[in-house]
């Protein structure tokens, strides 16, 4: 399904270097990226922390829909158990925190290498599986690290544990600025929009869809695709990993609910809704995603009854996600 | 292409439009209601924003005597979406009060996010251990109990009777292992087992044959919402119910007893308050509550209605203004209102000081289910954390 | 832990995995046959016990109830999938995904709009209330013996349906080769929606016998949902005999794992460490054996043979 739009998008014999080139093409994405840098100073108009709260977590859950997307868009490897890394991310900050190591840096560190190390073990595992047996065997990496989080009794068990503060930057408060934070997660979201595009536009990338396109070819011609896709999976791994960082710092509070099956089923959705082997369009479904959520519900009480059939009718009239649908409405 | 840019910018209009829409107007007082109402949990968030829209109406749609506009969200049990939630209440729709959440992880969650944003926040019914102690702060009220206490009556009821051999019984989480340390509390027989099963457990067959084998003088468990439902089936079931007491927490109420029918009958619970409890406020409160709702009133919904009433008496004592913040928590501390449960007054930390009952089920005569008092357990009785609360005011 | 324990156990396990087996056969079947990931076969289970619910209210009787519920599941699957599931078929398993997670969404929510938030009642039918003694000091309620029974007793109706009519070599052959069978000139349309309706009403069929004994209420399928995937692939996609016995294998792991594995690490930490360690390697049990399997068996325990 998304074979067709990526070929258009990475022209392959391109010797412009390609993050450069994709941006030229995606001036529409730097708008994107506009108006999220310019929604603060229209929020101060009302409702400030609230329109900040809210599209930080369209932006986090973009990182962690990107870094979805590009094992699952660009690789077509479903992973089920992604949320995993988003607790891994927020626990680096929790259990760091709770004894009294506060710095960003750290936990970053932290963070990012217990999300690089839990998908380089389990990945190396998944791996070995294909289709749905993949599917399914990242869910149960997923729900051991979920059931180890309820059993930890020290950092909070079920309940889950608020943060004292959020970390700190060279031993100052500075992201408990509301703009300070905000911008923080937009350059997050931007860098890894950037590296997601030059790892995609890249040699590395060209094989990974390789992998996906035609297995059997790769291989023949040189190319075993286990570490390719493990690669890719370490990376998807450790990007989410910083979404997570970035989540228990949004909400100062770390939670077994950040990496529930159902949490990791909110990102394939937003993936797919937004169109997946795209990049951006994991940014639009997360987008679609949080503000359909809070939108809707702010209607009715029943709003996930409108909010199933919307999926079911994406899914029917809009192939390729809501990217997919205005492309071809562009088009024709 | 282009196209890509004017979708999120519509999905970005549509949630700067919502926040913006609402910001301003009159002399209303607001209040943010941050209920579980979607989920299998839901049926005790519509309890408590039942209650608490029974008490505005009766209240002719004022509380202090200016009119309500009330705002319901749903915190759908997940921490982090209610941390957005709560912020749009304090920050977008600019609620006095937040009326808060029925489960402890959520009231975490959004407890440092509403009171930092200004807001006075009164759970009317988590209350966990972790903001009764040094952690208290002079802006937030719990309404119900503190989680311990409701296990220490059962704790209390097995010692009096004389139980000797009690088995234990609750979900693996943190709230299943408070309640076993509340319990012990004040027993002091022997445990047999402390039991914990998966959260979520379905299937109890498997604990009662290690309950009948064990022959404990009586059992107490911790099994709330649906896990309740069918431990009490299946323990009537499996023959149980006539040979072994059973003692519980938040297992058999109002909430679960319509699934649970004939099954639950005789058996016992603590809680602060039964729908027979017989003062004028409560006979009223159950009667206009039925007649509105057509079901049977549990404790969330009578926490819930005395919170509204809470409110009220203390939006009177500020002669209506919510704006300063500071006198409108001292006139909540007051607690100048009657409430449905009898005697109410708040600790030092903001948790309330009330009595403890023993309940018990049975069916009334229009074959409804209820639980009605047996005994009070506790007179006045505040929680063990108050003590490390100072008072910042 | 006592022998008599340790058979109750055993037989609560069995019970488990036959529920377990009752869903996941359909989804088996509909994901062997079809290639359709249906996330909705979940709130089918749900349905089912709803059903239930009211139907045995309205005539007073379980057994009543069950006649009435069965047909009533039936046609709710056949009607979502004429409304929904048949226009997705030949999309890939992402946009099915994405599809049937709308549907439950819809679903979860749209029972508690029709019969409420609260958990619903159903009745035991009398004659099966009760326990009996299976052997000295063994009590067992009839009701989960019954459950057992009519469990193997749809097993054994299946076995026969699949491996001995014509319907049944069709639903085989298309496990195998869809495309193929296709070309041979059978009605696949027909043969798609008489499988996804059996495997509806099979999922509601496990909706119905739980009712009594589990509480009704929006969201119960989701969670057996995702049990009922891990039996179907532990067993091999498509294969009824290892969705069986992938069923039978996770019901007991997982009954037996929570009451033995405190006492069984017992034997190498102290028992706090033990019972601690216990509870939390429990709920995972099943979870680690699926990954222990797939890492072994990538593609399951009996998969078909394409």
């Amino acid at each position: 399904m998304s074979g067709a739009l990526l070929r258009e998008e990475i022209g392959t014999g391109d010797a412009a270097p390609r993050p450069a080139a994709a941006l030229r093409r995606h001036v529409p994405l730097m708008l994107l990226f506009l108006t999220l840098a310019l929604a603060p100073l229209v929020a101060r108009f009302g409702g400030e922390s609230y329109v900040l709260s809210l599209l930080l977590r369209v932006m986090i859950f973009g990182i962690a829909a990107m870094s979805l997307d590009l094992i699952l868009g660009y690789g077509a490897l479903i992973s089920f158990g992604h949320a995993a890394f988003l607790g891994l991310g927020a626990y680096g900050v929790g259990i760091l925190m709770s004894h009294g190591f506060d710095g960003a840096f750290l936990q970053l560190a932290a963070a990012l290498t217990a999300s690089a190390l839990f998908a380089l073990v389990t990945g190396a595992i998944s791996l070995r599986t294909k289709g749905v047996y993949f599917i399914m065997i990242t869910l149960a990496f997923g729900q051991m690290l979920y059931f180890l989080a309820t059993s930890l009794a020290a950092y909070g068990g079920d309940d889950g544990m608020t943060l004292p503060r959020k970390s700190l930057v060279f031993g100052t408060r500075i992201l408990e600025q509301p703009f300070v934070f905000y911008y923080l997660v937009l350059a997050c979201l931007l860098g890894t929009y950037l590296l997601c595009c030059a790892i995609v536009a890249s040699r590395f990338g060209r094989v990974l869809r390789g992998t996906r396109e035609n297995p059997v070819r790769m291989q023949a011609i040189g190319f075993g695709p286990f570490a390719y896709q493990l690669t890719a999976y370490v990376i998807a791994g450790t990007l989410c990993g910083l979404s997570g960082f970035l989540l228990a710092n949004q909400t100062e509070f770390v939670s077994p609910a950040f990496m529930t099956w159902q949490r990791s089923g909110e990102l394939i959705v937003m993936v797919i809704l937004g169109g997946m082997g795209t990049l951006h369009g994991a940014i639009v479904g997360a987008a679609a995603f949080v503000l359909l959520e809070e939108g809707l519900s702010r209607i009715t009480e029943l709003w996930k009854m409108i909010f199933g059939p919307m999926l079911v009718l994406v899914v029917l009239f809009a192939r390729g996600g809501i990217l997919g649908f205005f492309r071809r409405g562009g088009r024709g | 292409m282009k196209r890509t840019f004017k979708t999120a910018s519509l999905a970005l209009g549509l949630g700067l439009f919502a926040s913006t829409a609402l910001a301003q107007s009159g002399e209303k007082i607001r209040i943010g209601l941050i209920q579980t109402l979607s989920g299998p949990a839901a049926t005790l968030g519509q309890q408590a924003r039942d209650g608490f829209n029974l008490a505005v109406k009766e209240l002719g749609g004022k509380l202090g005597g200016r009119d309500v506009e009330l705002v319901v969200v749903d915190d759908e049990l997940k921490p982090d979406v209610a941390v957005t939630k709560a912020k749009g209440l304090v920050d977008r729709d600019k609620v006095d009060v937040v009326v808060g959440p029925i489960f402890s992880n959520v009231l975490l969650a959004i407890h440092k996010p509403v009171l930092e944003g200004g807001a006075i926040l009164i759970s009317a019914n988590a209350g966990p251990s972790s903001y009764a102690g040094k952690e208290c702060h002079p802006n937030f009220f719990v309404t119900s109990y503190q989680n311990d206490q409701v296990h220490e009556v059962l704790g209390k009821v097995a010692q009096n009777r004389g139980y000797k051999k009690v088995y234990l019984l609750a979900p693996n989480y943190q709230a299943g292992r408070d309640s076993m340390a509340g319990f012990k509390r004040h027993f002091k027989g022997e445990v047999v087992e402390e039991s914990y099963v998966p959260l979520n457990t379905l299937d109890f067959q498997g604990e009662l044959a290690k309950i009948a084998a064990a022959q404990p003088d009586a059992i107490f468990t911790f099994m709330p919402g649906g896990m309740g439902v069918n431990l009490v089936r299946q323990y009537g079931q499996a023959g149980l119910k006539e040979r072994i007491p059973f003692l519980s927490a938040f297992t058999v109420d109002e909430s679960t007893l319509p699934a649970q029918q004939d099954a639950a009958v005789g058996l016992l619970g603590g809680m602060t308050w039964a729908p027979n409890m017989d003062n004028p406020v409560n006979k009223a409160f159950v009667a206009a509550f039925e007649k509105e709702f057509n079901y049977v009133p549990g404790s969330y919904a009578m926490q819930a209605y005395d919170t509204a009433r809470l409110i009220d008496s203390a939006l009177k004592a500020t002669g209506g203004n919510s704006g300063d913040k500071k006198a409108l928590a001292a006139a909540i501390r007051k607690a100048d209102f009657k409430s449905a449960r009898g005697d109410f007054k708040f600790n030092a930390n903001g948790y309330p000081i009330q009595d403890f009952w023993l309940v018990k089920v049975a069916k009334r005569p229009d074959g409804k289910f209820q639980t009605e008092v047996v005994e009070k357990v506790f007179d006045d009785y505040g929680d063990v954390y108050a003590k490390d609360c100072k008072p910042a005011s | 832990m006592s022998t008599t324990l340790l058979l109750v156990q055993t037989l609560n396990g069995l019970q488990f995995g036959i529920i377990l087996f009752l869903i996941a056969a359909g989804l088996t079947l509909v994901f062997g046959v079809m290639d359709f990931i249906n996330l909705a076969h979940g709130v089918q289970y749900m349905v089912g016990a709803y059903f239930a619910a009211m139907f045995s209210a309205y005539t007073g009787s379980f057994v009543a109830g069950l006649a009435l519920a069965l047909p009533a599941a039936l046609a709710f699957g056949l009607l979502l999938e004429v409304l929904v599931f048949r226009h997705l078929y030949d999309r890939d398993h992402l946009d099915q995904v994405l599809a049937t997670f709308g549907v439950i969404l819809f679903l979860n929510q749209g029972v508690k709009a029709v019969w409420g938030a609260a958990p619903l009642f159903v009745p035991m039918p009398s004659a099966l209330s009760g326990s009996i003694e299976l052997m000295s000091g063994l009590l067992y309620p009839v009701y989960r013996l019954a459950i057992i029974a009519a469990g193997l007793g749809v097993g054994l109706l299946l076995y026969a349906l699949v491996h001995h009519t014509r319907a049944g070599m069709l639903v085989r052959a298309g496990a195998t080769n869809a495309p193929m069978v296709s070309a041979l000139g059978v009605d696949i349309r027909r043969l798609f929606m008489i499988v996804f309706g059996f495997g509806a009403m099979l999922a509601g069929f496990a909706g119905v016998m739980v009712a009594p004994i589990l509480s009704v209420e929006p969201g119960m399928g989701d969670n057996i949902l995702i049990l009922a995937f891990v039996v179907i692939v532990i067993g091999g996609i498509g294969s009824i005999r290892g969705a069986f016995l992938a069923a039978l294998l996770i019901g007991l792991v997982d009954t037996l794992g929570r009451s033995l594995m405190p006492n069984i690490l017992r034997l190498a930490l102290d028992p706090s460490m033990a019972s601690q360690t216990g509870r939390a390697v429990a709920p995972m049990l099943i979870y680690i054996l699926m990954a222990a399997v797939l890492f072994f068996r990538p593609t399951g325990l009996f998969p078909v043979k394409r």
